[in-house]
Parts: structure tokens; C-alpha cells; sequence
């Protein structure tokens, strides 16, 4: 380890048939964190459900990072399998180093155009002569060398993880000790800058375990669960977790149970979650509906990922801002918050759970299969108080009227038990005490109620990530804000100075918080995944922004990359 | 017409070594109309292997198995040149123009199952299938040839038989040459991968 | 591969192979479902049908990959609807051949509703289920049909619940053809497929097809499986009694009722549009 070197180095892992990429990688990022590193890994695989060609893309840096970098530092292949497939998310230039296994293929084409060197290591010749190893260890070991991490480092973490007994381990590290001899002669240029001592403590994980972990802090006590990609981690991860406090996880039969069964556990008082994507937030709305019309707290974990329709499940894509928006039939407000990063899901997902509680009305948290499924090393998330205070009806409250038109729109709720309180929870359009009603007199006066309480309510600081100063913003939310970010820095570094908003309250809309963050600003940069621009629809629609207002959106399945923003922000700026 | 009896043990090569009562039941033929028409039969039995060995090598490309990929094309290639040789043999001028069928809804004795494959499987496993194949094709031979009444289609059936039994040794010896499977074959670190 | 035909040569019947396409499945090697593809196309090469006038409408999970890998027309839709889908196609184009397929997930637990209702229905068409005991595309979690006691991530210990038996509820819902078969048994599933295509009205298939990498226990179940004991029957009462006592390993046509089919609509007018007018004049 030396105070000199690079202070971030791109890696992406590759193989076929089982060589165990996504495992190399994996030891790879807990060992770089062990260390004192940051870092984060994308995984990216084949259409095959086992035996496929795959990917594991890494950033390991030494302060912390949200998203992966314009390009590849170095690409190691235990074999070049269809590897093609992988080529728009690894891009490589004259500056990258390849190394692959003489034995098992060449690089593709387009990887051999780029000019990038390409080192021979015979992964698999070398397993072999280690007998009981696998070719990835040796793979591991090449990169541990490459990228500066201290080999003891790397083999106290294989030792920790090995699960399949003494010789099998004897010989995994003997491979890693190996590749780390064969990597002697390579270039240095790749080795990392000595980590910092930690300041904080840190933590190494997923935004769906973060958003998990938020809506257990939150409260969140009953999950109802129907697999679907990539949200199944977060019901996985539950399943044991809420039995551990107390709470239950249901597997539900498809998504119109899970919602329904969530919003009757929440009737029944119990702060309930589920956790889906795309094709089955769409099968929910009509429960969603229902959840605003009877004032039932509900909070829906949106992962999203490519669409529409079944569309690009293991892809990310910032696609349901939309429908999350607008997606109920009727006059329906409801609460979207929308996390900033990876560690956020925790924060945004906790905080989603408070609001929901306390206004009484369903609270949609867009996620998305890069925030729900990387796996980052992040700083530990400050603790925030947010947790489920609904308001509740006194016992034998006189005259009690459930949906009673208040001032500040909320209503006092009857839990069952409560006695003297009982009410019917209507779908149907109802009066105070919740009779149906079909006059117009009372539809305004509820219809005013839903939307007089979310609009009213203080959200505080949280709505949205403001950062930075300057004549120039970039607009944006999820996980756009990570390249954003990383962008803005890189302008400041050559003198350009921008504002950075990242918004995690987009519904109810806040336009004079914008407002304020926008002022005297010029020009407008919206950023966002998505084909047809929802976001920035979104602002025009709710909000006035100042100055001129560009838009940079593109569908995925590819991530906005740091110097795409940059680029854009610095030409403007200087034009 | 020879049937199989129920609970002939077929074995499973690439997992398991214990006969399998009641396992997957070896084909039956109904009584062929003479010499000519056996070996058109006979040859359905080939093409229905070589085709089987074919899809087999396309399902280990798509798995990125290339060297087993290679073996089951092999393999493929070696049941197509038995074809064509009885196709010379019983001396008819094209191929039986309708697919004939196997009774009793069972596939071919030389025809290996999909459910053998496994994406991690090495050439042992694959030349084990191969065995397993020939020795059940030289087994329906010989059997048919000890129940049918037909002395021209007997001579055939003999002849099949013995022709299988050079297969069995063929493949035997393969085996000898071929490294035996790694301890760890099965083994892949990686968990499964969802794309739905 | 016979996937084009010229003219002369299209009275003649397809081999089943003309009947499978050129893309190779993404299932892993050793699943059943490569079988059930083999099965499907033999049967439909011993019907005599043409690939463009059989529809194969799926799901979502890993057997509903099945309709690209035909080379027949395909449609292949969200989770839980193929029935719907197929039920719709089937009355609006009766001279189409419509096989609906999915697996035990996708037809028993998102899509126990509409299955419900096609038995009840008793459109001439055929659903094959590829049940495997498991959500084999979202990574491993009990679907309706898994034991009790399987252990999973997403409900650890296993779910509890008794199980759903499918040709029960078919049998109760107005099935009239109710099979099982095993993709170990290629060529008898092919000739269950082909009487169940044959048969008018809602044919219904459980294949049995192990899923090789989330229930590897299920190699198993080439040795569980024995042919049904009895003949098809044609009475329900009998049938009920059979099936309610069946343990899910026999295998054959278990009912086949005499239902009439649902009627479609005959497509010919009976009244000009013209005429319709009458209606509303004064």
C-alpha cells in the first residue's frame, strides 16, 4: 500500500459455465472494504439461469462512490464467452489493461479495437495444477496484485466465507497466492492510494436490504410478498427479519393479493409494506385507490427496472415516474419518495413508513434494480427518528367521525379494538362518519380532505438533496443522482460551479421549495432514465422552473454516466 | 410384439450408480412386415439418436460447455454415419418417408434424455450417456432377436446386435482415454441468475 | 429443419421438428421442460397440424419461454393470464389449433382465478402445466403446489399450507378432459397432448418436469411415477374419488367428460348494418 497511485480503478470480472464471476467478485468487494475502501458491484449475466456468461463490474475507490465510472480500468476474463455481450457496459480505451486465459478464447472484436494491452494468464491450466481450486481464485488473486489490495487482506476474507471445508480452502488461497505471483510482471499503474483510516463506521450492502432494513426501523410489521426482479431480495430478506421482531411476511398468490392483504393488515393497525416492480405496481393500483379513499396507510416498494410491459427485468430504468404519479383512476393524491442512493433506501424507505402513517394514505418508494441490487460500501446512514405515529381515536371518542374534515385534513383512525369507534373503512365516496354518499357536498369536502392533508404537512429538509452553488442546476432523483454528483465535482475541479437538487419528495409536489433551491439560477439541466422525459413532464406540469430548462433523459438499460452530465454541464455553462 | 417388461432398470450414468426400479421403460416395436422394413426401423433408432445428441450439444453452446458441446456434435456425426450405413444396407433408395414411432409412448432405446443433461457435465459424463445408449440398443436387439418368429429379421436383428456390442466396446474404450470427472464438477459458486 | 416448405411439398405431414424453431431455450440442461417441447411438437406433427395454425399463448416463468421455441404462432404475455389470452383468442379465431402453457406459479397462483374459470368455460382448447413444485424464474420460492415443509428464503420452514391439487380442481371447476403426464415419458406426454388436442372442449395437462436447479430431488421422480391404474373414466363422481385419492404420481388420462364445447359465435351477420338503425329511428 503507498500514498501514491489512483484514488479510483474500475474492474470488471468475467466468465462462463460456472466459473464463479459474481463469487470472485464479491470476495473481491468485501476484502476491498475490509481494507478501508470504498466501493461497489454491478452484476450483469446472460439470459441463462445458470451456466451463463457473466459480469461482475467493480469501482473501488478510496472515498465513497455511488455509481460506476465512465469506464474500465481493467478487464479480467477466466474466458472471453460471449463476453461481446457485456461490451456497451464495459467500456475500455487505449488506457485500460485486458488479461485473459490464452487457453479459452480472445478478446471480442470490439474490446481488441479499443487498443487496450492484453496480458495472457492460463486461469484454468493453473487451477488445475492446484488440485481441489477454481480458476476464479486465481482470477481474484490477479486483481487483489493489480489493484494494490494487501493479498493477507484478501485471504482473511476467503477464509471467512469458505463454506466447503479445510482442503477446498487450503487450495483456494494457495490460487489466490498464485495469481498473485503471475500478476508480479503487470503494471502498476492501476493500484489504489492507501485507504484513509475509517472515520465512521461503514457498512457493505444493498439498497433492496437497505429499504428493508428502513421499513422495519420505520415500523412496518406486516409484509404481504409475491416474487418478482429484482424486488425479491428485499421480501427475502423480511421474511426472516420481521419473525425476528415480531412482525409477519406472508407469500401472497399474485400482487393484487399482496396489496390487499397489506392494506388490511394496516386497517387492522399494523404498519404493512410490499415490495414489487414495475408490472405488478400496475396490478396494485386499483388497491392504491382504494388505500387513499379510506384513508389506509400502505407503503409500496417500487424496484424499478426496464419497461414497459415485461420489458428488461434485470435492467434498471427510471420508468414508473409516471404512473407512480399519476397512475390512479380518479382525483387520488398519494406520497412518492424517491431514495438518492444506495444508502438513502434505508433513510427514504423509513421516512416513506412515517409519512404514510401519519397522513393516513398510500406512500409509493421508486427504487431501482441499480440502487436495489448493487452492493456498495457506504458510510452508516445517520439515524433519523422517523417511525409509524398514527393518529389515533380516543376510546368512546363522542360523536366520532372517522373521516371527519379537519383542518389540517388529518382524521383521528379507529383501530379495531378500539371500543365505541367501530366504522366501516369505504371505497366508495362517504360522508364524516364514512356512509356512503353520492352528494356533492360531501365528495368536495373529502376529495379537499385527501389533498388539503399531504399538501399541508411540513416535510421538512428532507424533501430533497440540495447541494452546491452557481448559475447552473442539474435536476434529477434516484439513481441519477449518483453520476450527478460525481459530475458536479469534476466541474468544480476545472472551475465550474453548479447547484445539485436531487428530489426525494415528488409527490405531493413542492414548488416553492424548488423554488428556493433554484434561486437565481439560470440554467436548468434535467436529468433522468427514462424514454420520453416523465420527470421532467412532471415539472412542467407542478412546478415553474427558472431560466432555461434542458432535458437529459435516455431509456436504459446502459446507466447516465458521470462525464455524460459533465460534458453538458461544462459546455452550457461556458456557451 | 415385444414389450418391455415393466421395471427394467435403466441406468442414470451421470448421477447416481443404483439401479432405478421402475425407471424409464426401453421401447417396443410392433411386428415389422420383413427385413426391409426392420432396418428402416433400425435406422429410425440411429437418426433419432443422432438428432438427440445434436440438441444436446446446441443446450451445452448455449451453457458456454463448449468441450461437451463438441463431444455430443461427435457423437451426433458417429449415429449419422450408422444411419446412413443401414440405409445402404437394406438397400432402399431414400429414407421411410413417415417417421415411425415406438409404442408404448416410449422414445428409442439409443436415444439418450434431456433430463441426463447437466450444465456442468464433463466428456465422462457425456460418453457415460453414450454407453448407457449402446448397451440398451444392443440389449432390444438381442431380445428381439430371441422372440421373433421371422428367421430373415432374426439374421438382422443378430447382426444389429452385434453391431451395438462393437459400439459398447468403442465407447468403453473412449471412456478409458477420457479423464474422469473432477470431485468438484458439479460445483459453481455463482447461485442462479433471474431474468424474468 | 423443415421450417419453409415449398408448395409441392406442403400437402405432405411435417415432421416435428418442423415444428421447433431455430432459437435454442435458455433452460438449464436437464430441465424437463426440453422434453415437453419434444412432446408438444410430436403431437402436433401427429395431428397433421401446420405451425401457422397453432397459437402457443404463455405466461411468464421459465416454461413460458416455451412459444418462441415453436415455430408455430406465439404470444407470450404477463404472469397469471396466458388462459385469458388464449380463451380470448380461441373464440374470436375458432379454426385456430390454441395450446395455452405455463407452469405451476404462473397457472395456480397468480393465474388460479382465470383457471378456475376456463375449466368452467370449456373452451376447445388445451393448458398444459409444466409443474415442477416451484417459482423456478424468480430464484427458488414455493409456488401452490410445493410440499409444505420445503424450506425457502421467502418462507423459511416452509409455507405450512397444503397443497394445491390442480386436477382436483379441475375436475370440481367443469374440466372436461383432465390428464397427467411425465416429461420423462416423452413419447406417451406427446400422445396425451395429441388426444387432448383431439378432444373437444378444455383439455387439461399436468406434465410433471423437474426443475434441475432449485428441486434437484426431483431426478427422483422418474422412479415415483406409475401408470394410472385404471382406464379413463367418463363419470365424474368416479373420477372425483380417483383423483381426490390420487398422490400425484399417476399418470394418464384420469377424466374425459362429455361436455359439450362452448359454442363460439358462427362470424356470419345476420343483420345488415343498415338495418340497426331501425332501431333508434323515429
Amino acid at each position: 500500500m503507498s500514498g501514491t497511485g489512483v484514488a479510483s480503478v474500475s474492474v470488471a470480472l468475467a466468465g462462463s459455465g460456472g466459473a464463479g464471476v459474481m463469487t470472485a467478485g464479491n470476495l473481491l468487494l468485501q476484502a476491498t472494504a475490509q481494507a478501508g475502501w470504498y466501493g461497489l458491484m454491478v452484476r450483469s449475466s446472460g439470459p441463462q439461469i445458470r451456466g451463463g456468461e457473466a459480469a461482475a463490474l467493480l469501482r473501488i475507490a478510496t472515498r465513497p462512490v455511488d455509481c460506476l465510472d465512465d469506464r474500465f480500468d481493467l478487464v479480467i476474463a477466466v474466458d472471453w464467452e460471449n463476453v461481446h455481450r457485456f461490451a456497451d457496459e464495459i467500456p475500455l480505451d487505449a488506457r485500460s489493461l485486458m488479461v485473459g486465459d490464452p487457453d479459452h478464447g480472445s478478446p471480442p472484436e470490439v474490446f481488441a479495437q479499443c487498443g487496450a494491452p492484453l496480458a495472457q494468464i492460463p486461469f484454468k491450466r493453473m487451477a488445475k495444477a492446484i488440485p481441489g481450486s477454481w480458476p476464479n481464485m486465481i482470477m481474484l488473486g490477479v486483481a487483489a496484485r493489480l489493484i494494490g489490495l494487501p493479498p493477507e487482506t484478501l485471504k482473511s476474507i476467503v477464509r471467512k466465507s469458505y463454506k466447503r471445508g479445510a482442503e477446498g480452502l487450503a487450495a483456494s488461497l494457495a490460487a489466490v497466492d498464485a495469481g498473485v505471483s503471475a500478476a508480479a510482471e503487470l503494471p502498476e499503474t492501476l493500484r489504489l492510494v492507501s485507504p484513509r483510516r475509517a472515520e465512521k463506521p461503514r457498512w457493505l450492502i444493498t439498497g433492496n436490504e437497505a429499504a428493508g432494513f428502513g421499513a422495519v426501523r420505520g415500523g412496518v410489521r406486516f409484509v404481504a410478498a409475491y416474487p418478482i426482479t429484482p424486488a425479491t431480495e428485499v421480501l427475502e430478506w423480511l421474511a426472516p427479519t420481521l419473525a425476528s421482531v415480531g412482525g409477519a411476511l406472508v407469500q401472497a398468490e399474485d400482487e393484487l393479493a399482496s396489496i390487499n392483504m397489506a392494506i388490511g393488515a394496516s386497517f387492522g393497525g399494523v404498519p404493512a409494506l410490499t415490495a414489487t416492480a414495475g408490472p405488478g405496481l400496475s396490478l396494485m393500483t386499483e388497491a392504491l385507490g382504494l388505500a387513499v379513499a379510506a384513508e389506509v396507510p400502505v407503503i409500496v416498494l417500487d424496484v424499478m427496472r426496464g419497461g414497459p410491459s415485461t420489458g428488461i427485468p434485470a435492467k434498471s430504468e427510471q420508468g414508473d415516474v409516471s404512473i407512480a404519479l399519476n397512475g390512479l383512476h380518479g382525483d387520488a393524491p398519494r406520497i412518492v419518495v424517491a431514495p438518492t442512493s444506495i444508502a438513502d433506501c434505508l433513510t427514504a424507505t423509513q421516512w416513506a413508513v412515517h409519512l404514510a402513517e401519519r397522513l393516513q394514505a398510500p406512500a409509493i418508494v421508486l427504487s431501482d434494480q441499480y440502487l436495489g441490487q448493487t452492493r456498495a460500501v457506504v458510510d452508516r446512514p445517520a439515524d433519523v427518528s422517523f417511525k409509524a405515529e398514527r393518529v389515533l381515536a380516543v376510546p368512546h371518542a363522542e360523536g366520532y367521525k372517522r373521516y371527519a374534515a379537519t383542518e389540517s385534513g388529518i382524521s383521528p383512525a379507529a383501530v379495531p379494538g378500539t371500543p365505541g369507534n367501530a366504522y366501516t373503512a369505504e371505497g366508495l365516496e362517504h360522508n364524516e362518519r364514512g356512509i356512503p354518499s353520492s352528494q356533492s357536498r360531501d365528495h368536495l369536502a373529502q376529495l379537499a380532505k385527501r389533498e388539503r392533508k399531504l399538501r399541508q404537512h411540513d416535510y421538512g429538509r428532507h424533501w430533497a438533496e440540495v447541494e452546491g452553488q452557481g448559475d447552473t442546476a442539474v435536476l434529477t432523483f434516484g439513481s441519477c443522482t449518483g453520476p450527478a454528483r460525481e459530475a458536479l465535482a469534476r466541474a468544480a475541479e476545472q472551475g465550474v460551479h453548479a447547484r445539485l437538487v436531487s428530489m426525494r419528495l415528488l409527490s405531493p409536489a413542492q414548488p416553492e421549495r424548488l423554488a428556493k433551491a433554484l434561486a437565481g439560477v439560470r440554467r436548468v439541466l434535467v436529468v433522468e432514465q427514462n424514454h420520453s422525459a416523465q420527470f421532467h413532464r412532471y415539472l412542467r406540469a407542478d412546478f415553474d422552473l427558472p431560466g432555461e430548462v434542458r432535458s437529459f433523459h435516455r431509456a436504459g438499460p446502459l446507466p447516465i454516466r458521470p462525464d455524460e452530465i459533465y460534458q453538458r454541464i461544462t459546455e452550457w455553462s461556458r456557451a | 410384439m415385444s414389450k418391455a417388461k415393466a421395471g427394467s432398470a435403466r441406468r442414470t450414468g451421470v448421477h447416481r450408480t443404483v439401479r432405478a426400479r421402475g425407471g424409464r421403460q426401453t421401447a417396443g416395436m410392433s411386428r415389422p412386415e420383413g427385413r426391409a422394413d426392420f432396418l428402416a426401423r433400425a435406422w429410425t433408432m440411429e437418426v433419432e439418436a443422432a438428432e438427440r445428441y445434436a440438441s444436446f450439444a446446441d443446450a451445452m453452446d448455449e451453457h458456454n460447455n463448449r468441450e461437451v458441446a463438441e463431444l455430443f456434435r461427435k457423437l451426433a456425426r458417429i449415429e449419422q454415419l450408422h444411419a446412413d450405413q443401414l440405409l445402404e444396407e437394406s438397400r432402399t433408395k431414400r429414407a421411410p418417408a413417415v417417421p415411425l414411432r415406438w409404442d408404448g409412448g416410449r422414445e428409442g432405446p439409443e436415444t439418450a434424455a434431456p433430463e441426463e443433461l447437466h450444465y456442468r457435465m464433463q466428456p465422462y459424463h457425456a460418453l457415460q450417456i453414450a454407453l448407457a445408449c449402446e448397451k440398451r440398443a444392443n440389449k432390444f436387439f438381442a431380445e428381439f432377436a430371441s422372440k421373433t418368429t421371422d428367421a430373415k429379421v432374426r439374421k438382422a436383428a443378430r447382426e444389429m446386435a452385434a453391431e451395438e456390442a462393437e459400439h459398447v466396446r468403442l465407447i468403453e474404450d473412449w471412456l478409458k482415454r477420457t479423464p474422469p470427472p473432477d470431485k468438484d464438477w458439479e460445483h459453481d459458486p455463482d447461485p442462479p441468475f433471474v431474468s424474468d | 429443419m423443415e421450417s419453409r416448405m415449398s408448395s409441392a411439398a406442403a400437402a405432405a405431414p411435417l415432421t416435428w421438428q418442423a415444428f421447433k424453431s431455430d432459437y435454442k431455450p435458455i433452460w438449464c440442461p436437464g430441465c424437463g421442460d426440453y422434453s415437453v417441447l419434444n412432446s408438444a411438437t410430436k403431437a402436433f406433427a401427429t395431428l397433421g397440424l401446420r405451425p401457422e395454425n397453432v397459437a402457443v399463448v404463455s405466461g411468464i416463468g421459465c416454461s413460458s419461454r416455451i412459444p418462441a421455441y415453436t415455430s408455430c404462432y406465439g404470444f407470450h404475455g404477463v404472469h397469471g393470464r396466458a388462459l385469458a389470452a388464449g380463451t380470448g383468442l380461441k373464440i374470436a379465431r375458432p379454426d385456430l389449433t390454441v395450446l395455452v402453457a405455463g407452469g405451476d406459479g404462473d397457472g395456480y397462483s397468480i393465474g388460479g382465478n382465470h383457471f378456475l374459470h376456463a375449466c368452467r368455460r370449456n373452451v376447445d382448447l388445451t393448458y398444459v402445466v409444466m409443474d415442477n413444485h416451484v417459482y423456478g424464474m424468480t430464484k427458488g420460492q414455493p409456488s401452490p403446489t410445493t410440499e409444505p415443509d420445503w424450506d425457502s428464503k421467502l418462507s423459511p420452514g416452509g409455507t405450512g399450507l397444503r397443497t394445491f391439487h390442480p386436477l382436483v380442481i379441475a375436475l370440481a371447476a367443469g374440466a372436461n378432459f383432465i390428464a397427467r403426464a411425465f416429461s420423462g415419458n416423452p413419447n406417451e406426454s406427446a400422445q396425451i397432448l395429441a388426444e387432448a388436442i383431439r378432444t373437444p372442449g378444455f383439455s387439461f395437462v399436468e406434465i410433471l418436469s423437474p426443475c434441475v436447479t432449485f428441486r434437484p430431488e426431483q431426478r427422483d421422480w422418474k422412479n415415483l411415477v406409475r401408470p394410472a391404474p385404471v382406464a379413463a373414466t367418463d363419470d365424474p363422481a368416479r373420477a372425483a374419488r380417483r383423483i381426490m385419492t390420487d398422490d400425484g404420481f399417476n399418470i394418464g388420462v384420469l377424466y374425459k367428460g362429455g361436455r359439450k364445447p362452448y359454442q363460439p359465435p358462427s362470424g356470419k351477420a345476420t343483420k345488415h348494418l343498415a338495418e340497426l338503425e331501425a332501431e333508434f329511428t323515429i
